[in-house]
């Protein structure tokens, strides 16, 4: 039996956590994965024990430029967490909208990019123009067009004006009808069906087993959200579903992302509408010696954070866990028996790093053959092109 | 101004390089791809190898892992190349300066030409700090 070893990575620059996955290969089957991560490291937890509560915020939300909220905000709530104190209400909501609104741009550049790798470009370039005005309305509320630098420990830094509502509102109603056109396009796509429906399939108890979060759980069948489960934010007090679908396959995957997409554009669109008055930040004074837990649904999962603090102005201790940690071992359910050429969308199913795929050398133990990254996005892209024309669906 | 430099600038193939940033910068420069900013119109184009590549963007604050491999890649482009450095981390590592893993700024491992600030710049920013160097190498002539 001839293997094949293909590494990827390490470095891929979309996504948080740059990792290098080693597939071993015989003929088209995958039979191995290895996974090792640790690429980007920039010793953010220590960087963190050297800066004070506030500052902290800055450097948290550098972990990764896409969840540039969830962390700021599983971190605040672990700092709250320590006092313990309540958010002033209107604080609970602005949170509420920043969150959702990252998720939406999240969601989107996901979906853009696994448009791209299955060879449908023209998703790619519907979703990224989507997800602009999203930015638009984003960089309205808060100043910028990533990295927002809205939390703080108690509150949020910077209220919303009561002129810039009707201007955000509009946005995203604007953004609504594209939406619509793209999840037609995507959901009922014959060729999609037949390019994901059955690939990489996670099985609930797989997913329960691996302790898969987010999209990929709920695509699995496991109803695992924290904004459902254990509220926080204003989450409780508007009717929102959580999607969960039952396959567990990649296409189950897309399902659930771009339905939540309507789901938050539905819970922003209720918290700008409803957004009470009054203070915004609670004004901490001092946070007493004492450890506290803070975790929140990013748009890939629970996102965790733990802070201890012995009564300085600095944590003494400050631990992350970012969602894609819990889902990247689920390649060894998901990826195992499957060809190559599906290898790159099963890879990115999880919402993980796809620019890994563009630095994939494919070699053959005896050195023979080379191919490269662009070979791999090249297959997958021909995959499709093939089904297509065997379906006479242009 | 050499034959090759006037070749390189009439279409520079840009290819993008993480050292360790935290994909703000990254997807800003997709961004500049796509409809909005579309920097196809300017003849500029992502490399999809390092070989074909005219001009590097760099991101990022260059930790231990990435200096050796950023080192090796630099040696691949074919010169003459430009090198862009975006963002805060690239220039001078921002907010990662103390951290016990980013050891230099990137301009002490590779000579760099254009410097775009923000964290992370502007789409809008990057094409005029690109669009600003070849300016500048075509007055130089």
């Amino acid at each position: 039996m001839a293997k094949t070893i293909v590494p990827i990575g390490p470095y891929h620059p979309l996504q948080e956590e740059p990792e290098f996955f080693t597939l071993t290969v015989d003929g088209e089957k995958i039979i191995d994965i290895d996974v090792r991560v640790g690429y980007n490291h920039r010793g953010i937890e220590k960087l963190s024990e050297s800066k004070t509560f506030d500052q902290s915020t800055f450097v948290i939300e550098r972990i990764c430029g896409i969840c540039s909220t969830s962390h700021p905000f599983a971190y605040t709530r672990a700092v709250e967490d320590i006092i313990p104190m309540e958010v002033p209400e209107r604080a609970k909501f602005i949170r509420t909208i920043i969150a959702e609104g990252e998720r939406i741009h999240s969601h989107l550049l996901w979906l853009g990019l696994a448009g791209h790798f299955l060879g449908y470009n023209t998703v790619y370039m519907w979703a990224w123009k989507l997800r602009e005005e999203i930015l638009d309305a984003m960089e309205i509320l808060s100043g910028n067009r990533q990295n927002y630098a809205m939390f703080k420990p108690g509150g949020v830094r910077r209220d919303i004006k009561a002129e810039d509502i009707p201007v955000v509102l509009k946005k995203i109603d604007s953004i609504i009808p594209t939406a619509v056109m793209l999840k037609k396009a995507v959901i009922d796509d014959p060729v999609l069906h037949a390019r994901t429906k059955g690939v990489g399939i996670l099985t609930k108890e797989n997913a329960i087993n691996y302790s898969a979060l987010g999209p990929t759980a709920r695509a699995s069948g496991v109803a695992r959200d924290l904004r459902k489960n254990c509220p926080y934010g204003a989450y409780d007090r508007m009717e929102w579903d959580m999607i969960v679908t039952e396959n567990g396959d990649v296409f189950d995957k897309v399902v659930v992302r771009v339905l939540e997409l309507f789901e938050s554009i539905k819970i922003i669109k209720w918290c700008l509408n409803n957004l009470p008055k009054g203070e915004i930040d609670a004004k901490i004074k001092d946070i007493p010696p004492g450890e506290g837990i803070g975790h929140i649904e990013a748009p890939r999962g629970e996102t965790f954070h733990y802070v201890r603090s012995d009564g300085t102005n600095r944590p003494a201790r400050h631990k992350v866990r970012a969602p894609t940690f819990m889902n990247l071992p689920t390649y060894k359910a998901t990826i195992l028996g499957q060809t190559l050429s599906d290898a790159t969308i099963i890879l990115a199913a999880i919402d993980p790093c796809y620019c890994c795929t563009e630095r994939v050398a494919v070699r053959n133990i005896k050195g023979k053959k080379l191919l490269h990254g662009e070979d791999l996005v090249r297959m997958s892209q021909q995959k499709t092109e093939l089904l297509r024309k065997k379906m006479g669906v242009k | 101004m050499s034959i090759k430099l006037n070749a390189l600038l009439k279409s520079p193939w840009v290819f993008h390089l993480s050292t360790g940033s935290c994909n703000n910068c990254d997807i800003e420069i997709l961004d500049c791809l796509t409809p909005r900013f579309d920097i196809e119109r300017f003849g500029m184009l992502l490399a999809g190898s390092i070989r074909h590549a005219d001009v590097l963007l760099v991101t990022g604050s260059c930790n231990r892992q990435s200096v050796e491999r950023l080192k090796k890649l630099y040696e691949q482009v074919p010169k003459p190349c430009l090198v862009v450095a975006i963002g805060e981390c690239a220039l001078s590592r921002g907010m990662f300066i103390h951290s016990y893993n980013c050891p230099e700024p990137l301009d002490k491992i590779i000579p760099v030409d254009v410097y775009i600030p923000g964290c992370p710049p502007k789409p809008e920013a990057i094409i005029a700090g690109v669009v600003k160097l070849i300016g500048k190498i075509k007055n130089k002539k």
